[in-house]
């Protein structure tokens, strides 16, 4: 156990490594952050100066080095702009991107379980087709425009009347397709404080209705596709020869579906999870963005389009330790799930 | 049982005291805002920029500001006499408190232009003057060295600080008054001005709030706006959203795609105004041979239709052009009008010995000017029509001045507002030959170069009769149409919008900093 940590451990170091380097590698590919720190009518000379200072005309190995050195003192650097240390600006938007997060995977659990064994059970019946007909559409429709629609809907609201309004049922009907709006369309109300940076949507009935909106839009792309796995795993493990075994036993169906199919059902569904939680942070970036979420992916996106090259070095190294450490835990998951898998490789 | 209902109601009824208290605390009047971008930083000498001249309007005054039609109004300096070509006496308002309670001399207009004088961003366009002394409490006399007629415009850029507030060193050793781009500095999170609000919060990025500050000169002043949550939404559709469903009460800038979504709503209001930022193309003349001969210049100035891109591309949103400066600047010459004639096009480019036309290749950002890549586009599929193939390229913009600045194509876009609201400062940074050790023509990307107009420009920099002067630079202007030294397209419209109690037309202009002081919100 011990020894499967310390291994991930290093290979958390090694992907840290490599993606500071590729990052550094592509700096000069994400604009000149001088730029985007001064005035159109500064003169080059001015420029040249700020250059010189922030060692912008130094050689690349030099520029490296230097980061390096001061990477393995915990020093990232400093924002360019935000004008904090970059792993403080980090540690800030962290815990709106992580509640985000939380808050989905929440709703993609609670829907994808129920939803996925029963259109497994009763593969036939209108519900479970309609659950299939709706994650299609789900999956095909991108974040981006989902969460617009949403806004839309929920937010600003929508009346329409293609039923005359005049006759009871008409306005009844209208009524029906109509939306009241209401939902906050951006940001994060007033978090309340909890420890250091982070402060909470989930203690007050006003923070979750900010959540709402962008929850539904992440959890828009993920939660067909994991309906759809464990519908597919569930399906496969009814038709194995257990079960087969187990129903001519007599065990009660119920038994047999939520004890016996659920736990290998969610096998490979655990796996897919924890590599999905990471693309999920990833995902964040378009949802917070629309939302105007104060999370890490606005932060993101922030610092590209003004070339704030040590931030976004350190988010893609920060995002890839994510990576590794929800794969850690999946793994370790795994093993209390299935007893049989043995963590560090060596034979059972 | 009895006891534990009694005591839980209690507990519910204290839970919604407190709940209610600040609801009926809040008579106040708080505007909810969303810009597209905060400001950069709290110390408004750190950067030239629109957001950090909406945040100076905001929290700090200048000496004069401008009207919304190009006037100039006393601000902080209530009257102004030129004593002789060099001098200038200004006479500054009285009784008048900084947000620290410090009062406000004439000591502090000289720190603050000393201050501006060290400004990287600021410094170029503070040169001319060379000295400002206090004469005594209430006035300052400005020196240049040259005869300069745009003093009072400089004056409109000159926010005085709290000179006491920002001196000695702050915590980590540094002086209080240091500008540093990129770091921290006392100045960057620490304000105290005499403007109509103080900053309360300020978390980049994220939220800004500002309070009403107690204390405010102006008491002539209608606003009655108590305090603001400023809160930048970069997407536009969300900003648009946010308004609509009534989370803000005011927005800018409102992006053209949505304009008649928000002129359509009934409980929205929305403003445009013509702008003065002027959209154009240079013609590079040193990588391109044929942009020597200003008949193919002229010839792309024909085939251009800076009407149809107005109207069809930007729907309305946009003035066409055929000259750098907008109506109400000096140099503008009325007579001066899009030329678009695809046959004299075509016949220029026959009499250059060009009918078979060229290959150039050009490149615009893609995200800094309102449908920059569309324009772009456009206006490469117009110049097929006189046999020009366009290989065009666009890029954000973020790696656009990179490139712009290395003249990377043959014809790139560019857009400009003059920081002086004076049509000198478009031939001096746009037209001008290059000159690196003088910083002429910085952006000049066409290398048009006429020597004759650098000279002109240089005498109507000294020439204080502003009649004059002004017919100087509209000679300017009717050269550069007349040799085509670029192909211009349009000045961008702005536009703002607001719930229908907010009145925000009479604190608008042109120069899009909104005078939020002077706001008014009618109660519903």
């Amino acid at each position: 156990m011990i020894a499967f940590l310390i291994k991930r451990l290093f290979h958390a170091l090694l992907v840290m490594f490599v993606i500071s380097i590729i990052a550094f590698a592509i700096q000069d590919n994400l604009g000149d952050p001088i730029q985007q720190m001064v005035g159109q009518s500064v003169p080059e000379s001015e420029r040249e100066i700020l250059r010189e200072q922030l060692g912008l005309n130094d050689p690349f190995l030099v520029q490296y080095l230097r980061f390096a050195g001061n990477a393995l003192q915990l020093d990232f650097g400093y924002s360019y702009i935000f004008n904090q240390p970059t792993t403080e600006v980090i540690l800030r938007h962290l815990p709106a991107t992580l509640e985000l997060v939380f808050a989905t995977t929440l709703l993609i659990v609670l829907l994808s379980v129920p939803i996925g064994v029963y259109s497994a059970i009763r593969p036939r019946a209108w519900l479970s087709r309609f659950f299939m007909g709706v994650s299609i559409i789900g999956i095909s429709i991108p974040v981006f425009l989902t969460a617009i629609m949403l806004i839309q809907l929920f937010a600003i609201g929508v009346s329409w009347s293609p039923f005359p309004a005049a006759t009871g049922w008409g306005a009844w009907l209208n009524d029906l397709v109509s939306t009241e709006g209401g939902m906050p369309a951006y940001g994060r109300g007033n978090p309340v404080p909890v420890l250091g940076t982070w402060a909470t949507n989930f203690a007050s009935l006003e923070g979750l209705t900010y959540l709402v909106l962008p929850a539904i839009s992440l959890a828009s792309i993920m939660l067909p596709l994991f309906i759809r796995l464990i519908r597919a795993e569930m399906l496969e493990v009814l038709q194995s020869e257990y079960v087969k075994f187990a129903r001519a036993k007599g065990i009660s169906l119920r038994r047999i579906y939520f004890v016996h199919a659920l736990k290998n059902t969610m096998l490979p569904v655990i796996t897919m999870g924890g590599v999905q939680i990471g693309t999920l942070v990833a995902y964040t970036i378009l949802t917070e963005t629309v939302f105007q979420w104060p999370g890490m992916g606005l932060m993101f996106l922030n610092a590209i389009q003004r070339s704030d090259v040590p931030l976004i070095i350190t988010y893609l190294m920060i995002v890839g330790l994510i990576f590794v450490i929800t794969n850690t835990l999946v793994d370790l998951i795994y093993g209390l799930v299935n007893p049989t898998v043995k963590l560090t490789g060596k034979p059972a | 049982m009895t006891l534990k209902k009694t005591l839980l109601a209690s507990v519910i009824g204290a839970a919604m005291t407190t709940a209610v208290l600040p609801s009926m605390a809040s008579a106040e009047t708080t505007l909810r805002m969303a810009y597209d971008a905060d400001p950069v930083s709290l110390d408004i000498h750190e950067q030239l920029s629109g957001g950090i001249l909406q945040l100076s309007h905001m929290t700090f005054d200048p000496l004069v500001r401008w009207t919304s039609d190009l006037e100039f109004e006393p601000r902080l300096a209530t009257a102004w006499e030129q004593v002789d070509d060099t001098t200038m006496r200004m006479t500054l308002r009285e009784g008048v408190e900084f947000h620290s309670g410090n009062a406000f001399t004439a000591e502090d207009v000289v720190w603050t232009v000393e201050r501006l004088k060290r400004s990287p961003d600021f410094k170029a366009i503070f040169e001319p003057i060379e000295s400002v002394t206090a004469v005594d409490e209430t006035t300052v006399e400005f020196k240049t060295a040259d005869p300069y007629p745009l003093l009072l415009n400089l004056a409109t850029y000159i926010f005085p600080l709290d000179s006491e507030f920002y001196s000695g060193t702050a915590e980590d050793g540094d002086p209080k008054d240091e500008i540093v781009k990129n770091g921290n500095s006392f100045a960057s999170a620490n304000l105290s001005g005499t403007g109509p609000f103080t900053v309360v919060e300020h978390q980049k990025g994220t939220r800004m709030e500002f309070d009403r500050f107690e204390g405010y000169w102006d008491e002539e002043s209608p606003g009655n706006v108590d305090r603001i949550v400023l809160t930048p939404i970069s997407e536009n559709a969300t900003r648009v959203a946010a308004l609509l469903s009534g989370d803000v009460d005011f927005i800018a800038p409102v992006p053209p795609n949505d304009l008649d979504r928000v002129r359509e709503d009934e409980d929205v209001q929305l403003v445009t105004m013509s702008g003065t930022r002027i959209i154009f193309f240079h013609m590079n003349q040193e990588r391109v041979e044929a942009f020597q001969d200003p008949r193919v210049r002229q010839a792309f100035a024909y085939a251009v239709n800076q009407e149809g891109i107005a109207d069809r591309l930007m729907k309305g949103f946009a003035t066409p052009a055929a000259q750098f400066s907008p109506e109400g600047y000096a140099g503008h010459v009325d007579s001066l009008e899009p030329r678009y004639d695809l046959e004299k096009a075509q016949q220029l480019m026959a009499e250059a010995g060009y009918e078979d036309g060229f290959e150039i290749s050009m490149m615009a950002p893609n995200n800094r000017y309102v449908n920059d890549a569309k324009i772009a586009q456009a206006v490469a599929a117009m110049l097929a029509r006189i046999n020009v193939t366009v290989d065009l390229k666009t890029l954000p913009k973020a790696q656009y001045w990179g490139e712009y600045d290395d003249r990377a194509a043959d014809m790139m876009l560019i857009g400009w507002h003059a920081d002086t609201e004076d049509s000198a400062n478009f031939h001096e940074y746009l037209t001008a030959c290059p000159d690196a050790d003088t910083g002429a023509g910085q952006y000049n990307a066409g290398n048009y170069c006429n020597p004759a107009l650098d000279k002109l420009v240089a005498e109507a920099n000294l020439e204080v009769d502003l009649e004059k002067r002004a017919e100087m630079l509209q000679q300017v202007e009717q050269t550069l149409y007349d040799e085509a030294a670029v192909v211009p397209l349009h000045w961008q419209d702005l536009a703002w919008a607001s719930a229908s109690n907010v009145n925000i037309e009479p604190i608008l202009n042109v120069m899009n900093f909104p005078y939020l002081g002077d706001l008014v919100i009618e109660e519903e």
